[in-house]
């Protein structure tokens, strides 16, 4: 049949032992990929049973409660189970030590781990739900989460397991890119989509570790009521928010760093350009990471925090759009005098750039203090963190997914079913977000069950949006699916690529490279290199 | 400045002595802001149709680096973004200094109502607060469980609302109407019913209203002071007068019923059942709700109590 | 490189050579131990805040620590710190037999160092000094004493458990060295430990002072 699969990592070694004891990358990439498109999937029916509530005001389909769990279940499986973990764990996993020319990650053992980490942390979750769904919203805020009589303790340590599944990730990609890399890939002829996960790494391994300890403390709360966030003892729950922010405002980098490394990889494949402004975009992902860490507080600008922290942690806000800023324009400038085609990677790759620009302007509204106020806790929150997390994390997955899918199964899918379905995408989360701005600035309390009529029409529009989103979903899965089984077989470089993961068969043979390759050119030498695809 | 009343479509009418500034600010960003979505959006656009692939591939012959340009499109953005910066911080500032003349208001949120004291005037009222216009107000507010926030759109204000410590905000509403008060902060069932009224009135009608509040006083009849006192009082919150469930049992038909309650044994809703889970309201709950309800002691005086009393007693299947 | 001749057992295949492995490991466990840092990090947070909300309290509990037992247990895990160094030592110069008595010594100081802990422990028990609303003592002036001994529980909880987890892999590293596994060729495994031990006592040396001396 297709010799490249027959003695590719997928087919040897055989046997699901081999599966479930693998050390090799590849193998728990591709596990990794499974299970965060299996939560993908159960997020999003969340959140289509979120907007079909929202159709009407007053009950629609389900009560307060199960609105209430229905939300905290859509954002705390989206945002710890299937966005921190989808690039870097995944596709991260899977491409990383293909990129940078090594036999597997430094700890391969470790990797599994952190796998079964994270599937103890997802049973964890499951365990969550089945009980009694927690309503708490994804945020734990004491002492709601600490009153609250639904199931907050196994769903929080759900999030605490997940924690460490992450940090070893971290951990491992940070000892993999210093000390695996091959014989002449120095750090600036890296793959700028490295980058991207080392400076994703770094916060994972530094941030984590922090929301863990919160976790425990809130956990021992709720079972010991040591007081530490309960007012009601002397606590204090500003505190709580604080911790949890010093996690998740980095953690919003973690979900979206591993993507800006991807659109760097497929602007420059489908225009046939270097990139522009190489150590900018290498750069300012550092700086990015660094600045992280010290705007937790804008997230609490009305929460009765001092002035001078206000204007200290919203100037730091202001500083991280710069460097995100110099990314969009270093992309658009590499597509002038390019060679632009349009394959699916390209379409997602385009659509991030509309997106992304989206969701970073509207972070201006959002960090400017006097505008914060009113914004706050509105549906303009909402549509920002969905623009930057949704139209950015998740359309430079899937720009990844489309563009390293050949590579992964050795199988290509169906281009023009590839096209409907990231057009409807597009199309379907603009409808149902871009409305949400506008409910927001009108006014339009977040978490909210019941609304005011004056808000129906908006609310109505961005449900049928999401059905169109949905339906883009539906039909990325038909064809993905299909393409398993009845797909082409592409050759070992279907989209002309110049990184490395191109060079080896797809899919690639259990040990990737039969000998480690010296790197003499750069990732993007398009100037210097007329590449054939085949 | 003059107030815009009508709004747009991004914002709703501004009614209060801040809101002008702080929509200046929002329309600053909006145009700055669709500029650089244009610049992009257009500009990719252009390049990807304009260089689109041709049959044959070449070399790329452009350059990858440009100071120049790199600069350009640094520095822009750093002197717009520290432009928003300052004016961001300076009308933060101006909504965090309260005015010395400012009437004093003490906000207590919980589960799911807002009440509202007048310290000085010795007045209180639920749900509804009612202002003068062009009178700054102060309020001082604090929460007796969760958190909540404090949210009047109309006003552009927006401050959480602690358990263990009082915040403060203030506002001075420009024209007279009646606005939307919303609590921004997720708080559990109740959340998206946890909506009161901010009322701007004018000076007359604000001191008629202090005199006259206490929901009519001695002469309305008592199920008329109690139907007032349902919605006043905010038990429609969660209690319906149609027979629907609500986060609490629904009024109707329940005065006089046998219900049984969260601990097994069976009540009967008499006067002093009601009397005591008005004041006492965990005490005895009902089996399949949960003991989520404020006691409104010190919030009832002695006749609205009656009144609600005999109301329930109204609603009769 | 892939055909290097000499293959030693403990050489994985995706490193090229033993060196790369060993630095590698090391890496590793540096930024495992930052993490640790940081988790312990937050604890200090919460300690420094509460502590300066409430000094009057913190000063009046923790004279309530036994400032006597905090001392020798200092002076224990130190000890065991030298132990474990020395028993890398012994290692590097291939005294593997010398190198599993230290082990063992470090074990046997972790054990006293625990022990020490119980009766802390069970002493303030007895007395109700415990965490949150199992509160009872009456004894400490001031505002809500009992978030001290929250923190105190939970901050030395914590080291506790590293202890304990410490114990078991220094215990697994003692079977291998008896059985001969590591020589002065290899010992990366017990100087990754070592590393990880060090830290747990530096942890104390600042948990010490700032719970049992200053308050």
């Amino acid at each position: 049949m297709n010799a490249a699969l027959e003695q590719s990592y997928l087919k040897n070694p055989k046997g699901l032992t081999s599966w479930l004891f693998t050390r090799d990358h590849k193998r728990i990439g591709l596990m990794y990929l499974y299970a965060i498109m299996f939560f993908f999937f159960l997020g999003g029916v969340f959140a289509l049973l979120i907007r079909l509530e929202l159709l009407s005001p007053g009950k629609t389909i389900m009560s307060a409660d199960q609105y209430n769990q229905a939300f905290t279940l859509h954002g705390a499986i989206m945002i710890f189970l299937f966005i921190i973990p989808a690039i870097p764990a995944a596709l991260g996993n899977f491409i990383l030590p293909l990129l940078i020319g090594a036999r597997d990650v430094a700890f391969p053992k470790l990797n599994l781990a952190s796998f079964y980490i994270y599937v103890a942390g997802a049973l964890f979750a499951i365990y969550s739900i089945i009980t009694g769904a927690v309503d708490t919203g994804w945020t734990f805020y004491t002492p709601y989460s600490t009153e609250s009589t639904t199931s907050v303790i196994s769903m929080t340590f759900a999030v605490f397991i997940l924690g460490f599944s992450s940090i070893f990730t971290g951990l491992n990609f940070i000892v993999t890119i210093h000390k695996l890399r091959a014989p002449g890939l120095t750090w600036f002829k890296q793959p700028l989509f490295v980058w991207g996960l080392y400076a994703t790494a770094i916060i994972q391994v530094l941030a984590t570790p922090v929301l863990s300890i919160t976790l425990v403390l809130l956990i021992l709360e709720r079972v010991f009521g040591i007081g530490i966030f309960d007012p009601a003892m002397g606590g204090d729950p500003v505190l709580y928010q604080h911790f949890f922010w010093f996690y998740s405002h980095p953690a919003v980098y973690i979900m979206i760093l591993p993507g800006m490394g991807i659109i760097s990889e497929t602007i420059t494949v489908f225009s046939r350009k270097k990139i522009f402004g190489y150590n900018a975009i290498a750069f300012s992902s550092l700086a990015i990471a660094f600045v992280s860490f010290l705007v937790w507080g804008h997230h609490m600008f009305t929460s009765g925090q001092s002035e001078i922290a206000a204007m200290i942690f919203s100037f730091l806000t202001f500083l991280v759009g710069i460097p995100s800023g110099i990314k969009t324009f270093n992309w658009l400038a590499t597509l002038y005098k390019g060679q632009i085609s349009f394959e699916a990677p390209m379409i997602y790759t385009l659509s991030f750039l509309f997106l992304f620009t989206i969701g970073g302007l509207t972070g201006i509204f959002l960090g400017a203090l006097a505008l914060n106020v009113h914004l706050h806790d509105t549906y303009f929150v909402v549509a920002h963190f969905h623009y930057v997390m949704m139209g950015g994390t998740v359309m430079a997955f899937l720009a990844g997914l489309h563009y390293w899918w050949p590579k992964i199964f050795g199988r290509l899918y169906n281009e023009t079913a590839a096209k409907i379905g990231a057009i409807l995408v597009f199309v379907g989360f603009n409808m149902t977000f871009f409305s949400q701005f506008i409910l927001g600035s009108q006014g339009m309390p977040r978490r909210y069950y019941n609304y005011l009529d004056q808000f129906q029409p908006l609310h109505a529009f961005s449900s049928f949006g999401s059905f169109v989103l949905g339906i883009g979903f539906f039909v990325m899965l038909v064809y993905l699916v299909h393409s398993l089984f009845k797909g082409k077989t592409p050759g070992y470089n279907p989209w002309g690529g110049l990184t490395l993961e191109w060079t080896v068969p797809s899919p690639p043979p259990p040990h990737n490279f039969d000998k480690i390759p010296e790197i003499t050119h750069g990732p993007y030498d398009y100037d210097k290199i007329l590449v054939k695809r085949n | 400045m003059t107030p815009d009343t009508t709004g747009t479509l991004f914002l709703p009418p501004q009614s209060s002595t801040l809101a002008g500034e702080v929509d200046a600010l929002f329309n600053f960003v909006l145009y700055v802001s669709i500029v650089f979505f244009l610049i992009i959006v257009l500009g990719s656009a252009y390049f990807a149709l304009r260089y689109r692939k041709r049959r044959t591939e070449q070399l790329d012959t452009a350059p990858s680096h440009s100071a120049a340009l790199e600069l350009a499109w640094t520095i822009i953005p750093v002197i717009l973004v520290f432009t928003t910066f300052f004016w961001g911080f300076k009308v933060y500032l101006k909504m965090h200094i309260v005015p010395k003349d400012a009437i004093e208001v003490k906000v207590t949120a919980q589960k799911w109502f807002w009440s509202f004291d007048y310290t000085k005037e010795n007045v209180n009222s639920v749900n509804e607060l009612v202002v003068p216009v062009n009178k700054p107000v102060q309020l001082t507010m604090s929460s007796t469980d969760v958190i909540h926030s404090f949210y009047v759109p109309g006003f552009r204000i927006k401050m959480d609302v602690l358990p263990n410590r009082y915040t403060v905000t203030w506002f001075e509403a420009s024209n007279p109407g009646s606005y939307d008060l919303f609590c921004s902060e997720y708080c559990g069932s109740g959340h998206s019913e946890m909506i009161g009224k901010v009322r701007a009135v004018s000076d007359r009608d604000y001191k008629e209203w202090l005199d006259s509040v206490g929901l009519g006083g001695e002469e309305i009849p008592l199920i008329e002071l109690g139907a007032k006192a349902y919605s006043a009082k905010a038990c429609n919150t969660c209690h319906s007068i149609d027979g629907r469930p609500g986060i609490g049992p629904s009024f109707k038909g329940h005065f006089g019923s046998q219900q049984k309650m969260a601990d097994g044994t069976t009540v009967t809703v008499d006067e002093n059942y009601v009397r005591e889970s008005i004041l006492n309201p965990n005490a005895k709950v009902v089996q399949g709700y949960q003991s989520v309800m404020p006691s409104y002691q010190g919030l009832l005086k002695g006749r609205e109590i009656d009144a609600l009393i005999e109301y329930i007693k109204s609603l009769q299947e | 490189m892939a055909n290097t001749p000499s293959h030693p057992f403990y050489l994985q295949h995706h490193f090229s050579d033993a060196q790369q492995q060993k630095d590698s490991a090391k890496f590793g466990m540096w930024i495992f131990l930052l993490t640790e840092i940081l988790l312990f990090g937050g604890l200090f947070c919460a300690y420094a805040v509460f502590r300066a909300w409430n000094h009057e309290m913190f000063y009046n509990a923790h004279l309530a620590l036994d400032r006597v037992l905090g001392t020798i247990n200092t002076f224990i895990l130190i000890t065991s710190s030298l132990t474990m160094a020395l028993a890398i030592r012994g290692l590097q110069v291939n005294k593997a037999r010398q190198a599993a008595l230290y082990l063992g010594a470090t074990l046997v100081f972790a054990a006293i160092f625990l022990v020490i802990k119980y009766f802390e422990y069970e002493h303030k028990i007895h007395l109700g000094q415990l965490p949150g609303k199992y509160y009872t003592y009456t004894g400490v002036a001031g505002t809500n004493p009992h978030i001290f001994f929250s923190i105190y529980f939970v901050m030395t909880g914590l080291h506790g458990l590293h202890i304990v987890g410490g114990m078991i892999v220094i215990a697994m590293m003692l079977v291998n060295t008896l059985r001969g596994k590591y020589s002065n060729e290899y010992y990366t495994p017990v100087e990754l430990i070592g590393l990880y031990w060090h830290l747990v006592d530096l942890i104390w040396i600042y948990l010490f002072p700032f719970l049992y001396l200053i308050g």
